[in-house]
């Protein structure tokens, strides 16, 4: 190698490095001529990927315009949310409602659409309220959501004899009887760390109420309150009637048990179960709310997780990316998508139900029906808290259900420094 | 005026060393070794440093908090701290005091030619191609409570035993798979060592009247020191940047703590504690610091007495 070709191999290598960075800087893109709307996509997996370009496509073929999709798998999506949205974000993007839309809305990384609101039809007060950010201004448009609940299989319940639990005493009762009858009650699986959230929240909003869980969340109330702490009790009652180790077990080993007939209850989120159930079992999959545990609060909440679109402060194409907005507002948008992805239900009150599954409209019914829709723990909260603090209280809970005391502190201190940091 | 005369002469009298092509020359090959040194190495530790002191969440101005976020880390508020630094010299103990004699052991074994050498040789590297996080799923296949082939051996289907969820236990199954892995890549190079050593030197020790376990301990591992130091310094670095198996496993929580997978939760993410995790990260960077300096200490001092 002659020192000439070194030094071009040396010039050619640092060219690598600092002109993709450059070229990124001065690049306008696509979006500048008003006719492309470019949408950041969350949706890598097969079936939502497909569904949610079938809707695009319905927008083509009315409005004349392009959508742009750029997808990036689901996780990655999630975890460089904060770069995307300072660097040079799509006009519009897929996301999630409640808390973790407000916290990007606070930071003034997204556009308002009060106005777009106002044109729209179909979506309740609990959409609404999800879609409000902390200064009452609108900011999302929700697409579909999926609740959760105390899935089952009717099957099982039949064989055994069992009633549908309505109150706390009743699921504890159940519970006790399966386990005499050699069932395990309750299937479990934490290891991912997140499906115990669903749990806890229920637990929470029976016995608490939506709007302290809320303020819980937003980190207004002390963890260390007796309330929290009647929570975990109740939770720990539960404990001897759920599946050991659940720490080193994943949700869909956790469904599999239940398609096995080796469970008998599970606290899952609509497309979770299904998925582990053969073709042939699906129809015998099954769901209750979660029973009520005050009678003030009955079982007024749901929990179900709305995804939906946002558009960025950094719009390029604004005019575009309102009209992409209003048709994803509108019933036919979630037809289009509901028919390839069969798991989620439209939260507008026009979407076309007569496809849905017996699984689906009774799902549909229980959101319709709730006075409170909450998100999920990690959505409802600072997504640092719940990752960094929650996931880790939980398996340790889980590991030792006795130490509540020590636990609550545990967490308290840890949300003392996390949402102080998050005032600067 | 006579200043610049006197330069001149000088310049015109000296033989001249380098040419202005050689100084570009230097100055271009050094100048991007250098650059690049600065900007992937120096920039981004300093930078970790100074962060650690500051609350950045990445979105906001930047709010200096002093040593708070040590504070945190020490005072046990931030309660996977003290567990990831336990586990992160777990694995140094573990990868040193265990995986590696064990491979040493083996190449020893297999470089005095037993039966079946070249394949109990190819079947100890075989794991070392794979990555940690494949070991990671393997793992999981034999270790899973409900659906491990392990547990299904035992038979113990009643009872089983939660491998990778009970936390007393799952820091071991996961050594012993990164063990497993470690042991290979430290019998090749031992392998190789023990090829280098002289015949001359055994067969001297051997008519000195020295037994086999002398002849090894005395003449034939001092004079793999070479080998010997990459060994040490391979165990040690795999010990720290530990991360991909735990991560694999159970995102290295409920047990499975080290510090690299602190400061990734920390860093990476929605709403990140940049600050913080780069406390962590210069706590990480403390304990390689010190055996980076031992390790160079060791070794100038070695050249000297050379």
């Amino acid at each position: 190698m002659t020192r000439r070709s070194l030094l071009r191999g040396a010039a050619l290598g640092a060219g690598a490095v600092t002109l993709p960075t450059l070229l990124a800087a001065c690049g306008s893109g696509p979006g500048g001529d008003g006719k492309t709307v470019t949408l950041g996509s969350n949706a890598s997996d097969e079936v939502p990927r497909k569904a949610f370009q079938d809707a695009f496509d319905l927008f083509e073929k009315n409005s004349k315009k392009k959508v742009e999709v750029n997808t990036v798998d689901h996780n990655t999506f999630q975890e460089n949310i904060n770069r995307y949205l300072q660097g040079r974000p799509d006009d519009v993007f897929m996301w999630f409602a409640g808390y973790r839309m407000q916290f990007f809305a606070e930071r003034g990384l997204l556009s308002e659409i009060s106005d777009l609101w106002k044109g729209f039809d179909g979506f309740s007060g609990a959409l609404k309220d999800q879609s409000t950010g902390a200064d009452g201004k609108q900011y999302f448009v929700p697409f579909y959501y999926y609740p959760w609940a105390v899935f089952y299989r009717k099957s099982v319940f039949e064989q055994g004899g069992y009633e549908i639990p309505t109150t706390f005493d009743q699921y504890t009762a159940l519970a006790k009887q399966m386990q005499k009858d050699g069932l395990v009650p309750f299937a479990f699986g934490d290891k991912d760390g997140w499906p115990a959230m669903g749990t806890f929240d229920y637990l929470d909003m029976r016995a608490n109420g939506y709007e302290f869980h809320k303020s819980l969340m937003a980190g207004e109330e002390s963890w260390t309150d007796p309330r929290v702490r009647e929570v975990f009790d109740l939770w720990r009652g539960l404990m001897p009637y759920h599946d050991k180790g659940a720490n080193g077990r994943t949700w869909q080993e956790a469904a599999q048990t239940l398609a096995q007939k080796k469970t008998g209850m599970a606290v899952f989120g609509l497309p979770q179960p299904g998925q582990q159930f053969s073709e042939a079992d699906r129809e015998d999959l099954d769901f209750f709310p979660f029973p009520e545990i005050s009678p003030e609060h009955g079982q007024d909440a749901v929990e179900a997780p709305i995804d939906g679109f946002l558009m960025s402060s950094k719009v390029k194409n604004e005019e575009g990316a309102e009209e992409l907005l209003k048709f994803l507002a509108t019933p036919a948008a979630e037809d289009a998508y509901l028919k390839s992805d069969p798991n989620n239900i439209a939260v507008h009150s026009g979407a076309d139900t007569s496809a849905y599954s017996t699984l689906q409209k009774k799902a549909a019914e229980l959101v319709s029906n709730a006075k409170h829709i909450s998100q999920f723990l990690d959505r409802d909260t600072r997504p640092d808290f719940a990752s960094t603090v929650m996931i880790k209280a939980f398996q340790d809970f889980i590991d030792d259900p006795d130490d509540i005391d020590g636990l609550l502190k545990g967490i308290e201190s840890q949300k003392k420094t996390i949402f102080a940091e998050g005032q600067e | 005026m006579p200043l610049v005369n006197h330069a001149r002469r000088t310049r015109r009298r000296g033989p001249r060393r380098f040419t202005a092509r050689d100084l570009a020359v230097i100055g271009v090959l050094l100048g991007f070794a250098i650059l690049l040194d600065l900007f992937i190495i120096w920039g981004p530790t300093v930078a970790s440093i100074t962060l650690s002191f500051s609350s950045w969440d990445g979105l906001s101005d930047l709010s200096w908090v002093g040593g708070d976020n040590y504070d945190t880390l020490a005072g046990g508020d931030y309660p996977p701290f003290w567990p990831a630094v336990r586990n992160n010299l777990l694995w140094i103990a573990f990868l040193g005091l265990v995986a590696t004699p064990f491979g040493l052991l083996l190449a020893v074994v297999i470089d005095r030619g037993v039966r079946f050498s070249r394949f109990y040789q190819s079947t100890i590297y075989l794991p070392v191609v794979l990555s940690l996080a494949v070991v990671g799923f393997i793992a999981q296949l034999i270790f899973s409570r409900d659906q491990g082939a392990l547990n299904a051996i035992l038979g113990n289907e009643n009872n089983p035993t939660d491998w990778l969820g009970d936390r007393d236990l799952n820091i071991w199954m996961v050594l012993l798979a990164a063990g497993w892995r470690h042991t290979g890549y430290v019998m090749i190079l031992y392998l190789a060592g023990l090829k280098a050593v002289a015949p001359e030197l055994k067969e001297a020790a051997a008519i000195d009247g020295a037994n086999e376990r002398q002849t090894f301990l005395r003449v034939v591992f001092p004079t793999m020191r070479p080998v010997n130091v990459v060994v040490l310094v391979i165990t040690v670095i795999e010990a720290l940047r530990a991360f991909d198996i735990v991560y694999a496993i159970n995102k290295g929580r409920n047990g499975l703590e080290l510090l690299s997978v602190l400061v990734t939760d920390n860093i990476i993410g929605e709403a990140s504690r940049i600050g913080f995790g780069s406390a962590i990260a210069v706590v990480l960077l403390t304990v390689s610091l010190g055996f980076i300096v031992t390790y160079l200490v060791q070794e100038m001092r070695g050249e000297e007495h050379r």
